[in-house]
């Protein structure tokens, strides 16, 4: 479990993030949902690391990250998976390597059989088992993303984060790709938070939902409350999709909420 | 400027501060040292002969003094080529081919959040990424200087020979002249100090790139030219202070 506390964000003077309070709940998918420039990926980057924010802590399982010492830091990241936007793979080095990287970097204690046992099985678990060999460069787009969920969870990690996991890609491809995640997220009881902005990742594994809003948390709930939410932004957010206001008129026909209509879509039954 | 210099302080601190595993930085300064050495050595021969001969045919045309014996030209050769052309020239050119690649990679690597992926694995970047270059141009400077200076010297004799302005004979002769040996430490000096300038600056720009292509490219033309400057700067510098 990840707990923020407080955060607050300043860039020049002018606040990204006011105040925000949450808890990313353990083994499920947490979302982080908002508009552009809402500072989803601020948060982010505050959680992990890569930007210190002015006031607040943030807190895995209990151990206070935010100004801590450097060992302890340090020991939290090694438990830390990501998966960035562009997916980050290393240019220089085949798929293979780069899931082998964090393993040779983290757990120099691995025997190199080891180490392409653990790449052969997380390449295998994301469906690229016959990529190993090929360039960063000569895959697609939904493959980058897989080899970096792969990278990700080779060292074991925790928590996993993954900023915007669905930009750039095709609406199949996506849905895929939420799965995995959905999938890893519930198999390796990790706390995943995703940075997101596309309403068919909500409805497809939006366990916790948590809405900013210029910079503030405005809701959070889960992908079956968020329909009948009543916060103005929220609101006037989601209904901007004509497949959310679909799955609305659905939610009342049926009253089973968006996950009526997820089970829907998948049936067949479309918009 | 001030807070530049103290940026860049404090990015060579990160560097040294929290240092990856030895066989880890061992592996990345040899790969490192094979892009930065091996793969100049072509542009360092080309330009370090070039300047050889070309130094030999102008001292030639400029000694026109009868009382003046032709071997002062292979003397001259030397002691510009070991000075000052070897070191200083190799290190301007190294400026350009290294520099520019050290900071393009780094700024394509930070825009492609390929830096902060190193981060959030909780390696630190700077000592993984920086500190092997830099000790690979610590490493591979000298010796590439070491190399102009034999082919620019031969350069020399065979420009001398070749065109008949002198014979080999009284080029070798003043090759042996009054050779001080302190002045090939003083050239290893150099170089030792040009490669941190080059490859420490160049990380820097690199390092820090923020924004997209145009700014990696803005990146790899601030490496250069800063990089040339501080070796201008530290040439004079370590000429009045070691000499």
């Amino acid at each position: 479990m990840i707990e923020v506390s407080n955060i607050e964000k300043s860039f020049n003077g002018t606040p990204v993030l006011k105040g925000i309070s949450c808890v990313f709940e353990s083994g499920k998918c947490n979302l982080l949902l908002g508009g552009s420039g809402t500072g989803k990926s601020v948060l982010l980057q505050c959680i992990v690391g890569l930007m210190k924010p002015d006031i607040g802590s943030i807190t895995f399982d209990g151990t206070v990250y935010t100004n801590s010492k450097i060992d302890i830091r340090q020991e939290i990241r090694r438990k830390i998976g990501m998966l960035f936007q562009g997916s980050a793979l290393f240019d220089s080095m085949t798929v293979a390597q780069n899931v082998e990287f964090p393993l040779q970097m983290l757990t120099p204690e691995m025997s190199p059989e080891e180490r392409r046992e653990r790449v052969e099985f997380c390449l295998k678990r994301v469906g690229l088992e016959n990529a190993g060999n090929k360039m960063p460069a000569e895959i697609s787009g939904g493959m980058k993303k897989r080899v970096g969920i792969a990278r990700a969870i080779a060292p074991q990690c925790t928590y996993l984060f993954c900023d915007e996991p669905n930009s750039g890609l095709d609406p199949a491809t996506s849905i895929k790709i939420d799965e995995l995640i959905h999938e890893i997220t519930h198999e390796y009881n990790i706390t995943t938070v995703i940075v997101t902005h596309d309403m068919n990742s909500v409805i497809e594994i939006g366990e916790h939902i948590i809405f900013l809003h210029q910079g503030k948390k405005l809701w959070d709930g889960t992908k079956d409350e968020i329909l009948n939410a009543t916060v103005p932004e929220l609101k006037e957010f989601i209904f901007s999709s004509s497949l959310v206001r679909a799955a609305k008129r659905i939610d009342e026909e049926t009253e089973g909420g968006i996950s009526a209509f997820a089970e829907e879509s998948e049936a067949g039954g479309g918009i | 400027m001030l807070t530049t210099f103290g940026s860049f302080v404090l990015f060579l601190r990160g560097m040294v501060t929290r240092t990856e595993r030895f066989r880890v930085l061992w592996n990345r300064t040899i790969d490192e040292a094979i892009l930065i050495g091996v793969d100049s050595v072509v542009i360092v021969s080309i330009v370090s002969a070039f300047i050889g001969a070309v130094t030999c045919v102008q001292i030639a045309y400029n000694l026109t003094n009868p009382l003046i014996p032709q071997s002062t030209i292979g003397y001259m050769v030397r002691e510009m080529t070991i000075l000052e052309l070897a070191p200083t020239i190799t290190s301007i050119v190294l400026a350009g081919k290294v520099g520019s690649s050290i900071a393009g990679g780094l700024g394509t690597m930070r825009i492609t959040e390929q830096i902060s992926a190193l981060e959030v694995m909780g390696i630190n970047s700077t000592s993984y990424l920086v500190l092997p270059r830099i000790l690979a141009a610590i490493l591979m400077f000298p010796l590439l200087v070491i190399m102009a200076m034999l082919l620019s010297i031969l350069g020399g004799y065979l420009a001398g020979t070749l065109t008949g302005v002198m014979t080999a004979q009284d080029y070798v002769e003043g090759i042996r002249t009054d050779f001080i040996p302190y002045n090939i430490l003083f050239a290893l000096i150099k170089a030792v100090v040009f490669a941190f300038l080059v490859s420490g600056i160049s990380s820097f720009k690199g390092y820090f790139t923020t924004g997209g292509a145009l700014e990696v490219g803005a990146a790899s033309t601030g490496a250069v030219t800063n990089s040339i400057i501080a070796i201008l700067i530290a040439d004079f510098a370590l000429a009045a202070l070691l000499l």
